[in-house]
């Protein structure tokens, strides 16, 4: 068949299946501004920022328009960027412009386009509205004045997650993103995955910060602040810190973490090989006793509060274990209680993570310790860490990089690609196939467990076993594999969930990324996988040492949790 | 509010119109015909029935006018404010009848439940301007004396 064409200010570009102009120009090289468009989401056209001009004058909007052999479009024109100028002067008539103060300012796509386009004065009198904050959430907060009425987070609530915590409510100039009820975000049905304030273009929902807590653990004398990060964040802090995108960046952490004043600085992935050799060995129980199945993995929070939310009835499927950060939490809190060096003073255990969901993870009462304190003291996402280490001025691109604290030094290559989709599978497979050769890790990585796509499916022979493995990442698709696995259209003995399209490399605490960066960090983590001599984690000599030495008998009530049903 | 009726009764409807998304607007009417406005109750019902969220059967619930989120009093009055209306001064009328209801704009029904107050746009009787009705009978020819006179009539009947 012949290429068809479409000309982009006069240059031909062929199309190649494109479902909108805009993918066309971006393909000709230019970055549309938009504020309404994700290509995960549906297309909605509201912001009228991505509009194309035709060879007759008529304009399209380009996000929503189909594109046509032989059409000939301007991305650039007296009267486009005319109307762009106006449509950011109205945004911004009704915008606050406290952009020293702003906790986006950075990465606002609003600011970004009104300073791109060269918007020196705003014709119209200003109706800024005062801050309307909800705070009632420990993941997200959300400020209706700063909000541009894009959708971006309501279509990713609803469409992506299918949680639908929020969604339009009312009309006309009083519309705005809200609850049902306005009620609180936090007496929702949210589950902090936080995936809406990643595509919100401006200030209006971001992360609630833990910063302040930890810097005053670090300043107080009397406390021990250990940290644990998790896998995804040494693959999401490169861009922010002046490093190429794709350096392996977790020796460079522990040694700017030192600087600024963590006592003890671990690696979470420590904390995975403990959940893969709990997991592991649930999964081989489950299956000499005959289920139940399919066995949900349980290391994303947001995951578990959905499945709370609505389906009550899959809980005793999930497995019990606990998630890495919180097996490793208890882990730090016992061995530092227990140390002679460090008892007596206040143990603050804070854990960086690419993850908003964590926040309330750290809160839930299942995780309290016998004597009423929290397994993690303060979660920091990797945008926080970024944050604090600019707050410290430390030279990250020049820094030497360092190894994390003993004991629990040890790391396999299994733990850290639990950052990933698959990762979870991947590494639980290692451990129960008991072909420890070369060539079976190999056939594991090609099982069809790899990839960043949202649904994967595959079987895994392992003995005369063929076990049945789903792979899924975003809720909206694991809502769609839980109706063909309660409709009988399918069976799967091990279904790994992980909230965030792509898992936690794309957790809404990392820097905000395109495609082409998640598919980098994803890369990057397999990368340092290859580069570590250990690849299971019951290899990692620091797992036999936990469990000997400094859990012991104690390991099932420290490694599991036993989530609290509630009746529907 | 009897819960177990109001599911019953929804899930009537439920059966009639279709559990689809397409058919939310229908249920809504029906249940709004009833009991005259939208029971909070009902929406976690409905969310799991049709398999919506409650935040988007907010979304639509309040983006008409015409769906109401709070019980109604025994009489509704309704201030026609059309055009015809509007130059032969209904807004005096509205004035007075909120003053004498200690209503506004925001608080439409009054404490005790016997009225509620609301405008709409055009009931299509300008002849009559400016009028308006109670529970769907007109009133013609309205001024603010005539409507407190009304509501004081209203009061005796009630
Ligand atoms: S945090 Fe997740 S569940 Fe909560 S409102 Fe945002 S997108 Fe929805
Ligand atoms: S997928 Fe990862 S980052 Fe996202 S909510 Fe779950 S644990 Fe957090
Ligand atoms: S990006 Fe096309 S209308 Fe917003």
């Amino acid at each position: 068949m012949m290429k068809e064409y479409m000309l982009i200010d006069k240059i031909p570009v062929p199309i190649e299946g494109e479902k909108n102009i805009l993918a066309l120009v971006q393909k000709a090289g230019i970055d549309m501004p938009t504020f309404c468009y994700y290509s995960e989401l549906s297309v909605y056209g509201a912001c009228r920022m991505c509009m194309v001009e035709d060879d007759r004058g008529n304009m399209h909007a380009a996000c929503s328009t189909p594109p046509k052999a032989g059409m000939s479009v301007v991305t650039n024109s007296a009267r486009l960027r005319k109307y762009r100028k106006n449509i950011l002067e109205l945004l911004l008539a009704n915008h606050c412009r406290d952009c020293t103060t702003c906790e986006k300012s950075e990465s606002c796509r609003l600011k970004e386009l009104a300073r791109r386009f060269y918007i020196e004065d705003v014709r119209f009198p200003n109706g800024k509205t005062e801050p309307e904050r909800d705070e009632s959430s420990v993941c997200i907060s959300i400020d209706h004045s700063k909000c541009i009425l894009c959708g971006d987070c309501v279509r990713m609530c609803n469409e992506v997650q299918n949680v639908g915590a929020i969604s339009f409510v009312g009309r006309g100039s009083k519309m705005e993103v809200g609850t049902a009820f306005k009620v609180p975000i936090a007496n929702t049905q949210c589950v902090g995955c936080g995936q809406c304030s990643a595509v919100c273009p401006t200030g209006a929902i971001v992360v609630q910060k833990n910063v302040t807590r930890t810097w005053e653990a670090i300043y107080d004398p009397n406390t021990v602040v250990v940290a644990q990060i998790a896998p995804a964040v040494r693959a999401g802090v490169a861009k922010e810190l002046g490093e190429e995108n794709g350096v392996i960046a977790a020796g460079k952490i522990f040694a700017a973490m030192r600087r600024m004043g963590f006592n003890h600085v671990y690696d979470t992935t420590t904390g995975a090989d403990l959940t893969v050799t709990e997991e592991a060995a649930e999964f081989l129980e489950r299956l000499k006793d005959d289920g139940p199945f399919p066995m949900f993995t349980s290391c994303c929070p947001a995951w578990i509060r959905y499945a709370e939310n609505k389906h009550p009835e899959l809980m005793p499927n999930i497995s019990t274990c606990r998630s890495p950060m919180q097996m490793f939490g208890s882990v730090i809190k016992e061995y530092f209680e227990h140390n002679e060096k460090t008892a007596g003073k206040r143990i603050f255990s804070v854990a960086v993570m690419p993850c908003t969901a964590k926040k309330y993870e750290a809160i839930r009462p299942e995780f309290k310790r016998p004597d009423g304190t929290d397994t993690i003291d303060a979660i920091i996402t990797t945008q926080e860490l970024i944050q604090m280490i600019h707050e410290a001025g430390i030279d990250f691109k020049n820094i030497s990089p360092e190894s994390s604290s003993m004991p629990f030094g040890g790391t396999s290559g299994a733990g850290v690609i639990f950052g990933v989709t698959g990762g979870v599978t991947e590494a639980v497979l290692r451990n129960v196939e008991p072909d420890k050769t070369y060539s079976a890790l190999q056939q594991i990585a090609m099982s069809g467990v790899r990839g960043l796509e949202g649904v994967k499916e595959t079987t895994y022979q392992v003995g005369d076993q063929e076990l049945k493995i789903a792979v899924v990442s975003g809720l909206g698709n694991a809502e769609k594999l839980i109706r063909k696995v309660q409709s009988g259209e399918a069976f799967y003995h091990l279904i790994e969930v992980m909230a965030c399209p792509r898992g936690c490399i794309a957790g809404a605490g990392q820097p905000f990324a395109r495609s082409r960066e998640k598919a980098e960090r994803a890369k990057n983590l397999y990368t340092t996988d290859n580069m570590t001599q250990i690849k299971r984690s019951e290899s990692n000599p620091a797992i036999d040492e936990i469990y000997a030495k400094y859990i012991g008998r104690k390991a099932h009530s420290l490694l599991h949790v036993h989530y609290k049903v509630k009746k529907k | 509010m009897n819960v177990k009726e109001l599911y019953q009764k929804t899930d009537g409807w439920l059966d009639s119109f279709g559990r689809e998304e397409r058919s939310l607007i229908a249920v809504l009417q029906a249940i709004q015909e009833e009991y005259s406005y939208l029971p909070r109750e009902v929406f976690p019902y409905l969310a799991k029935e049709m398999n919506l969220n409650e935040a988007q059967i907010y979304g639509v619930a309040t983006f008409y006018e015409n769906f109401s989120l709070e019980a109604k009093g025994k009489y509704v009055i309704k201030v026609c404010d059309g055009t015809a209306c509007h130059v032969r001064k209904s807004v005096p009328i509205l004035n007075k009848l909120r003053q004498e209801l200690k209503l506004d704009d925001g608080r439409k029904t009054t404490d005790d439940q016997l009225f509620t107050v609301e405008t709409v746009s055009c009931l299509g009787a300008c002849g009559l301007a400016p009028a308006l009705t109670v529970n769907g009978e007109v009133h013609a020819a309205m001024t603010p004396e005539k409507a407190v006179a009304l509501l004081a009539e209203l009061r005796r009947e009630a």
